[in-house]
């Protein structure tokens, strides 16, 4: 990709469209959708929904390995992480991406660039969950732990971060969530993820209701029966407690 | 390393180049202000709707959130950019064409309506914690439902709600960066990108323009923050604005959320 064709750069300007033709053409057209429905679901699985995975392991794990350091650190290095991982958190994703894309540019893909932004921006919202989790272990297990005088590397591994992680899991659904519908920012890079591809099919034939329709619907269709069932989960933890 | 001794040499572009990033930062902080108000009226609106006992305000409430929700922005502001002036294309008498004809006015919308559907949810969750006394209590002594609302019931609800609005407006603030692609806007994150062209020392005002995104985000907390201080203050919670900003040592500290912490379930943290 050339440095000057960045996508978000060359977007059709919807103030220069031609209203006389508008009024020419129908406002919904079943053969343009038809037609654009393959090719915007493709994009959906390959781009949308790898980056959401790849994404959303790489932000839990690396949002344990965030608290777990927050927590473990000496004082001087936590607050230096931490400070970090507020920063990451309180930018925006869009300005990251940007941001990796000129730094990088030439030596990794955009879009392992993107999954890596996205999984690192997560991280840190993740460090927050993992943090509240492993506070909310009762005392009395660090304490057994002293008292059965396991080293500090199997107090975390066996009896602190299992009893964290159990609470964590619907915060961490709703970030996948979240992440899942901040994918389409990727327009910023170039990849051509969902929107990308529904806009790149659109624009040439000036048709964009069907396309970002089709979108709309693939993101609420993907997206509302998950957050049903995290919500179902979490209320099912509700009550296990 | 090169890129270590060509500092002075960014400050200097960036210099030269301040009224134009001035104008884009102005920008940003226009549509997060007027992007988060206009957020706050859906937020409460719909909030109040799907809160209510009647099935007929809350169905159409629960739809518009879910909706407005579940698409992403980027596809809202697609939405609103390119097909509802569509609307205004088939029938030319309609009126407040002008709005569509903005698309500042667009992204304003775009991100009221997105972080308005996530606001709603925090609002209806914050109404549902005020304890039932005190609905109760205002039909006891038969307020006129605007009236408990106003006086009662969103006094309370809104020193809970702070926190949660605190978070969406941080991220209403991100998100606005995406103004980026809308055309004949250019906000910030566009006039940092414009810097790259002529300097082509991206790095280093890419860099730049984060920490003046993470000073916003900064001072919106410490806005919201003391926002909570006065609401749980005016509930008889917590001490005054004036008594935390003297210098005169004080007794108790305002509970406040730390700086944009994600809003945190009830299952996640606190209670055993």
């Amino acid at each position: 990709m050339s440095l000057e064709n960045l996508y978000a750069q060359e977007i059709d300007d919807p103030t220069l469209i031609d209203e006389e033709e508008v009024r020419r053409t129908p406002f919904w057209d079943w053969d343009v959708a038809i037609d654009a429905f393959p090719s915007i679901l493709e994009a959906f699985i390959k781009y949308t929904l790898l980056v959401t995975v790849l994404g959303t392991l790489i932000a839990a794990v690396l949002g344990l390995v965030i608290a777990v350091l927050i927590l473990t650190l000496p004082k001087p290095l936590a607050w230096i992480v931490k400070w970090l991982a507020n920063f990451i958190r309180m930018t925006p994703i869009v300005v990251q991406l940007i941001f990796v894309f000129w730094a990088f540019l030439g030596t990794i893909e955009p879009l392992t660039m993107g999954i890596i932004v996205f999984g690192v921006h997560y991280a840190t919202y993740m460090s927050e969950v993992y943090r509240a989790g492993i506070e909310s272990v009762p005392k009395g297990q660090w304490e057994a732990t002293t008292a059965l005088s396991m080293s500090p590397v199997r107090t975390w591994q066996k009896v602190v971060i299992p009893q964290a992680l159990r609470s964590t899991v619907p915060s961490l659904g709703n970030y996948a969530i979240s992440m899942f519908k901040d994918t389409p920012f990727l327009i910023v890079i170039g990849v051509a993820e969902m929107v990308t591809a529904a806009s790149a099919y659109g624009a040439p034939l000036s048709r964009h209701t069907e396309v970002y329709t089709i979108a709309g619907l693939i993101f609420l269709a993907a997206s509302y029966p998950t957050a049903v069932l995290v919500n179902r989960l979490e209320k099912r933890l509700a009550y296990a407690h | 390393m090169e890129f270590f001794e060509d500092w002075p040499g960014y400050f200097q572009v960036l210099w030269n180049w301040s009224d134009r990033l001035l104008d884009g930062l102005w920008v940003t902080i226009q549509l997060s202000i007027y992007g988060g108000l206009l957020a706050f009226v859906i937020a409460v609106a719909l909030g109040l709707m799907a809160g209510s006992p009647s099935l007929w305000l809350r169905a159409p409430a629960r739809v518009l959130i879910e909706v407005f929700r579940g698409i992403s922005l980027v596809v809202l502001l697609f939405w609103l950019m390119y097909i509802l002036p569509l609307l205004w294309m088939y029938n030319p008498g309609l009126p407040f064409r002008g709005i569509v004809e903005s698309t500042f006015l667009l992204g304003v919308f775009a991100l009221g309506l997105n972080y308005g559907a996530y606001g709603a949810e925090a609002v209806r969750a914050s109404l549902t914690t005020v304890p039932k006394g005190q609905w109760e209590a205002t039909t006891a002594l038969s307020m006129s439902w605007p009236h408990k609302i106003r006086r009662v019931i969103f006094p309370q609800a809104w020193a809970l709600m702070i926190p949660s609005l605190t978070n969406l407006w941080v991220h209403l603030l991100k998100g606005s960066a995406i103004a980026y692609v809308i055309p004949l806007v250019s906000d910030f994150t566009a006039q940092l990108n414009q810097l790259r062209r002529p300097t082509d020392i991206w790095f280093s005002h890419a860099f730049i323009g984060l920490v003046i995104y993470f000073l916003l985000a900064l001072v919106i907390t410490v806005f919201m923050q003391a926002l909570e201080a006065r609401a749980k203050h005016k509930l008889g919670r917590g001490p005054s604005l004036r008594e935390i900003l003297s210098p005169a040592p004080k007794a108790v500290i305002p509970e406040t959320s730390p700086a944009g912490q994600p809003q945190q379930k009830s299952t996640a943290g606190g209670e055993r």
